[in-house]
């Protein structure tokens, strides 16, 4: 079955296609933008900047640490650069560059990482991001931002261009159905969007995880379970308010992300709902554990990252609420 | 404070200026109790023939006057030298200067970009200053401005990777308003840099990765002036000036123990620094 097919969502072209339709709509309007890349244009889907673009796209080459601090130069210049690569290579390769020439450093720049999460695939664990959040959240000045359907990464790439400061945006190498229409995806940093109503618990997900939410809510909806869910599509700053509310409202609560559970979205919502309102929690990611390299379908069976995953820590979560 | 220096140089002048600053490097490392003094040293007369021999044109009072050049400490660890020089150059009260180190002041232990005016890039973790630089001539051609970019690095920091990341792009990016000058006081933290991990042949390095390279004795102002104008007119390559420095320059007993390094001096060494460097 598809991703998102129970909740009857829509399905769409890859999130790293949508993310360089993004881009390049994003450069023909501000002339501030500039585009570098690690020598994976073809495969970041930026390739399209660079043909209509020449002049603002850098090919760095296959030199992470360098584009970081080249990156940081041209925000610097009051440019507004968008540094590419996947994920792994960027945040593994080049974390002291990231830290030191823009998080310390605070400038206005954007760090796009594709490839995010085990969804890559057949490439294996090396080519993985399982642990950019995680990382990424250990330098406090940057924003992290993770869509979840293509009307939102749209929105994200415009949302991110306007922030003041650095931000982490990951896009992926699968394709994520519609969780929104044009009409309804309010994308506000930092806001967290409900995206269904729901009473008996609260299911938190970011990215691949809320279409899978949706799914998981359509089947716990067979059962008599009303899930409400939440699009955390900003993982800094958090949107506590939504996560306090939650937990008041709904009393037991299932995360959900597409991440090593050591330092992602999911801990980090537990030490919000452990101060603010303790209730029943489930976590649905992944454990201390590379991956097999595989099918991204057979990769997120094996691991746990399913509709069905996420449906039996709700099942538990909501027996624990009595 | 005049806007542009413009003005011919008088180099008994700067010599008297070198002296100054380093008295201020080491006021504020003994103050402080901490810090690179003998990194700091090496660098003196280097940071006074960028900015007070009418080489970097910069504003003391708009710190971020878009068409000034650009200076990036790389070696982040001659802080206490290079809030010396902006201080004296305009762009803070020195009173700044007594608080090196200290909690809720802003001169940090190592270079925080724009933490105090005229710092233009945080550094303190090595290797990433001709990147940054990159960044801005490739930012200054888009925006059309024609500032010179200037990077001071240190010798040991060369054994950093991105060091030669960023050498092999800026040749293929032809940054020839980029100057790279490599303090080279022969000596890293634990040792000879021949006998931890060898540099030379040096300057045959910046050549074969297509850098115009040139050397100079690192404690001459008017030579290092003559050389930093003179790549000026290197057209189509990033130059790198090869500064023959000695560690814990000015101060005899600093110059013969290089363990100095990451340590400052006592106030009783202090005093004897005082008096060789008002001497010299």
């Amino acid at each position: 079955m598809q991703l998102g097919e129970k909740a009857g969502l829509r399905p769409a072209k890859p999130m790293r296609d949508i993310f360089g339709d993004a881009l390049l709509e994003l450069c023909r309007q501000n002339p501030k933008i500039v585009v570098l890349d690690g020598d994976l244009s073809n495969t970041t889907k930026t390739l399209a900047v660079r043909h209509e673009f020449p002049e603002r796209f850098f090919n760095i080459g296959l030199a992470e640490s360098n584009m970081v601090s080249i990156g940081a130069g041209l925000a610097d210049c009051g440019l507004i650069p968008f540094i590419t690569s996947m994920s792994s290579f960027l945040l593994c390769n080049a974390y002291d560059q990231l830290r030191l020439n823009i998080a310390i450093s605070g400038v206005n720049a954007k760090v796009v990482g594709s490839h995010g999460g085990i969804t890559l695939g057949k490439d294996g664990p090396t080519a993985m991001a399982i642990e950019d959040l995680a990382l990424v959240g250990g330098l406090p000045t940057f924003a992290i931002v993770v869509p979840c359907d293509p009307t939102s990464m749209h929105k994200a790439v415009q949302a991110i261009t306007e922030y003041p400061g650095p931000v982490y945006l990951r896009s992926s190498r699968v394709a994520m159905p519609y969780v929104y229409t044009e009409d309804d995806c309010p994308f506000e940093i930092g806001v967290a969007n409900l995206v269904r109503q729901g009473t008996d618990l609260t299911i938190i997900g970011c990215g691949i995880m809320v279409p899978a939410a949706l799914d998981a809510a359509a089947m716990l909806a067979q059962e008599g379970i009303q899930a409400r869910v939440l699009d955390m599509h900003t993982l800094r700053p958090m949107d506590t308010e939504a996560i306090t509310a939650a937990a008041r409202e709904t009393g037991a609560i299932v995360t959900a992300e597409e991440h090593l559970l050591h330092g992602g979205m999911g801990s980090n919502i537990a030490r919000i709902v452990a101060a603010a309102h303790p209730v029943p929690m489930r976590f649905v990611g992944l454990a201390d554990t590379y991956t097999d390299s595989g099918d991204p379908q057979d990769l997120l069976i094996k691991y746990g990252l399913t509709a069905e995953d996420i449906g039996q820590a709700a099942r538990e979560a909501f027996a624990a609420k009595r | 404070m005049p806007a542009e220096l413009t003005q011919t140089v008088d180099l008994k002048a700067l010599k008297e200026k070198a002296r100054s600053l380093r008295l201020d490097v080491l006021d504020m490392t003994t103050k402080a109790a901490s810090g690179h003094p003998s990194s700091s040293f090496s660098s003196v007369e280097i940071l006074t023939a960028l900015y007070f021999g009418g080489v970097l044109r910069y504003r003391g009072d708009d710190p971020h006057w878009p068409e000034r050049d650009r200076f990036i400490l790389s070696k982040g660890h001659a802080a206490p030298a290079l809030y010396a020089v902006l201080a004296d150059a305009g762009y803070f009260d020195r009173e700044e200067l007594w608080g090196l180190r200290q909690v809720n002041r802003l001169a940090e232990g190592h270079p925080i970009q724009d933490k105090l005016p005229g710092i233009e890039a945080t550094s303190g973790s090595l290797g990433k200053g001709i990147s940054v630089g990159l960044g801005h001539v490739l930012g200054g051609r888009l925006n059309n401005s024609n500032y010179r970019v200037y990077v001071l690095l240190g010798d040991g920091e060369c054994e950093e990777g991105q060091i030669w990341e960023s050498a092999l792009a800026a040749a293929h990016y032809k940054a020839d308003n980029l100057t790279a000058i490599v303090d080279y006081n022969k000596y890293q933290e634990t040792g000879p840099i021949s006998r931890e991990m060898a540099l030379e042949p040096f300057v045959q390095k910046w050549r074969s990765f297509g850098w115009h390279a040139e050397e100079v004795d690192g404690h001459d102002i008017g030579a290092i002036i003559e050389k930093l104008k003179a790549v000026q007119r290197i057209m189509g390559q990033p130059s790198v000036i090869i500064a023959h420095t000695v560690k814990g320059k000015g101060v005899s007993f600093v110059e013969a123990d290089y363990t100095f390094h990451g340590r400052s001096l006592t106030p009783e060494q202090a005093e004897k620094a005082r008096e060789e460097i008002l001497c010299s």
